[in-house]
């Protein structure tokens, strides 16, 4: 099958001794220099070095190689490099391939160096005979329109659709309630800011309505999606109240979608939720904001508190839909709570009853505060959570506390604040329109919450603040201007590159059964006219490259660049060759 | 028959599965280094049809290390890649082949031990029915 006439560079990395020391590079190179198709075989002690990428660059050019393998580490470490190498020396960076004889090779056959250099012969061979069936591939450019749409205009949406604007990119904000502010606006003085969270809502509202780039719509909802990255047709569906029902056409290059989140809502009868003595912390923060003087419910004077930690977090996985993540922020929000209402209440005694507690960051400082206050810190066994129950007209909460041993205490208040959580808000139809991924947890999914913490699957959607797990408002801001950062990036600069390795579809062999565009989960596939018969056809801007088209294909008409039948079976072929032993 | 040590084809996939193969290497936990790997971008594309020419081939079992709930591109791989699992059963069992050479398991990014664990319990499987080859 191979073409003798190829000019294949391989280069086989030592690494130091990390690869040399187990697999006999030397033997590997004599046995791949032989293979058809390859023109070079060269080893070296670290293949990464400058050095040896002017090699490889300069082997390119005088050589005239049309293909190259590396065979050193994980492609997750120098996949990049060479295939920058590859393209400085002027050949296609597509037509590289690296085989990873590091990781899954000499270290993890450390014990047996013989089976290990058997391995890596397979493993070069199987390389070469992918790059000799790997077409010069050219990434995938999509123009871009300068324009974005925001979905959500809490703080997080607020400061996206502000930064864009300054950005000089056109910006449409959609806010499904009748007041842009979200939960910020809600809220009383922030820490560490000491700002209210009403006037920080109030500033960004008065940046938006000067800003003549953005256009707010409220009262509003996305309520057809159709296109791709660079090239999104919206419908925005607007309902004023009272008003005539509205549906607006926008065309955008990108969308952040900034949701937020909803408080957990105690079942009744959870930590005695449903008395009237009992509340949530955000019915507690209400509570502290508004009126002056002392703080009384159903007529009594609060002079005691005892704050319930983790209520809807960290659930045991026999609760119905169990919420099992930490919620984060509302160690800080209740610590924070508690210290508000002592100027309210001078005299003020706080019960904190936690199963663990931690008040990250700068808020270890109010923590410390609280404490030197008087507040009291117990803390419990989840098997064993705080017991609350009438008594007399004020409450009684009965706790074993660890701190102590395991002494039972019988606290007496007259308030209990429920620490609840932050929960995914139901957004199941804009879920489905954007194909929003969805973990685990029912918020949604970033590629990698540390490498790629705002980008979805989804091109040019990305998502900020709360919708993506519980955070504060400076985590939301931090998220939604990483998300401004990354949509202008395509925005601003007109285009973007997407990788080549999506699938295809060899015309003469399909028929159009439709198996294709039913497995494919993000509509890319088409069907179109192809001489006197319908074929499917790959919508390269919204191909993902995932392959779920290829298995379902009754006519091995779909195929995915990288990894064609053709490629998958020589390579196993070429692995099939070496047994260790031999 | 006693020193057989059985060939294995692993499909991984590039951002679940393959780093937690990378990561047992990095611990020099060891396997046997008649494991191969080829990654993949989701599991849900492996096709019956290369399983079974694993098979043909001289491998004589073919693991698939799915993404459970992990994948970013798929969010029902595992479901499909069960049906591709099943269908590639079906044609070995046409074959004349053991439907047990074919193997799925989740396998997270971190899951170092599984993966070194899976191999070792596969490969007791394998060996005990022996090539998939028989020697004619």
């Amino acid at each position: 099958m191979s073409d003798p006439e190829r000019k294949i560079g391989v280069y086989i990395c030592r690494c130091g001794g990390n690869i040399s020391d187990y697999v006999d590079v030397d033997k590997v190179r004599e046995e791949v220099e032989r293979q058809t198709g390859v023109k070079v075989a060269k080893t070296s002690l670290f293949t990464c070095s400058d050095a040896s990428q002017q090699e490889i660059m300069k082997d390119i050019k005088e050589q005239g190689l049309d293909g190259m393998v590396v065979a050193s580490c994980s492609p997750k470490l120098h996949l990049g490099t060479f295939r920058n190498a590859a393209k400085r020396g002027g050949l296609n960076p597509f037509q590289y391939v690296q085989v990873n004889i590091r990781e899954q090779c000499s270290w993890a056959h450390s014990d047996d160096k013989a089976g290990a250099t058997c391995k890596a012969i397979g493993l070069v061979r199987g390389g070469v005979e992918k790059a000799l069936r790997q077409e010069a591939l050219e990434p995938i450019r999509v123009t871009s329109v300068k324009r974005v749409l925001v979905v959500g205009a809490g703080v997080a949406g607020m400061r996206a659709a502000i930064e864009s604007a300054d950005l000089g990119v056109e910006v449409f904000l959609v806010e499904r309630s009748p007041e842009p502010g979200g939960a910020v606006a809600a809220l009383g003085e922030m820490y560490p800011s000491g700002k209210n969270g009403g006037d920080v809502a109030a500033s960004l509202r008065e940046e938006i309505r000067r800003r003549p780039g953005i256009t707010l719509f409220t009262n509003a909802e996305i309520v057809g999606k159709s296109g791709h990255i660079g090239d999104f047709d919206v419908a925005i569906r607007v309902r004023p109240p009272g008003g005539r029902e509205e549906s607006i056409p926008v065309n955008v290059g990108a969308i952040i979608v900034a949701t937020g989140f909803e408080s957990y809502r105690p079942a009744e009868g959870e930590y005695g939720y449903g008395r009237g003595a009992v509340v949530t912390l955000p019915e507690f923060e209400r509570m502290i904001r508004e009126g002056n003087g002392p703080l009384r419910r159903g007529g009594r004077e609060i002079v005691s508190v005892a704050f319930i930690y983790c209520v809807g977090s960290r659930q045991g996985a026999d609760v119905e839909n169990a919420n099992l993540y930490c919620s984060r922020y509302c160690c800080n929000a209740a610590v924070h709570a508690s210290r508000l209402a002592r100027r309210r209440i001078p005299g003020l005694r706080a019960f904190h009853l936690y199963r663990d507690i931690r008040t990250y960051g700068k808020f270890e400082l109010i923590y410390e505060e609280a404490a030197r206050e008087g507040a009291v810190f117990v803390r419990f066994d989840p098997a064993e959570p705080p017991l609350v129950r009438a008594d007399g007209d004020g409450l009684s909460v009965n706790v074993k506390d660890l701190l102590t041993g395991g002494a039972e205490l019988e606290i007496p208040v007259d308030l209990v604040v429920l620490a609840t959580g932050m929960v995914p808000r139901p957004n199941d139809a804009l879920t489905t329109m954007l194909k929003l991924p969805v973990g685990s947890d029912r918020f949604y999914n970033e590629i990698h919450t540390k490498l790629r913490p705002v980008e979805t699957v989804i091109d040019g959607v990305y998502i900020a603040g709360s919708c993506q797990g519980p955070k504060n408002a400076t985590e939301s801001v931090a998220a939604a201007l990483s998300a401004v950062s990354k949509a202008a990036s395509l925005l601003v600069k007109g285009y973007v590159d997407l990788q080549p390795f999506i699938a295809y579809v060899m015309e003469d062999r399909c028929v159009w059964c439709g198996e294709c565009e039913q497995a494919c989960p993000y509509g890319a596939i088409e069907k179109i006219p192809h001489g006197d018969k319908e074929v499917a056809r790959v919508v390269d801007a919204l191909c993902k490259g995932c392959g779920a088209c290829v298995p379902v294909c009754p006519k091995d008409a779909a195929q995915l660049r990288g990894s064609s039948d053709d490629q998958m079976t020589a390579m196993i072929d070429a692995f099939a060759r070496e047994t260790a032993g031999v | 028959m006693s020193d057989f040590t059985p060939k294995i084809l692993v499909f991984s996939t590039d951002t679940v599965s393959d780093p937690g193969i990378d990561l047992a290497g990095r611990n020099k936990m060891h396997y046997s280094p008649n494991v191969y790997v080829i990654t993949l971008p989701c599991s849900s594309g492996i096709k019956p049809q290369w399983i079974v020419h694993a098979i043909a081939r001289g491998f004589d079992g073919v693991f698939i290390a799915a993404d459970g709930s992990d994948c970013a591109l798929v969010p029902d791989c595992t479901a499909r890649t069960a049906k591709i699992v099943s269908a590639a059963q079906a044609l070995l069992r046409e074959r004349s082949v053991e439907p047990q050479r074919v193997k799925m398991a989740a396998l997270c990014s971190v899951c170092a031990e599984a993966f070194q664990k899976h191999m070792k319990q596969f490969g007791e499987a394998l060996r005990k029915l022996g090539p998939a080859r028989k020697a004619a």
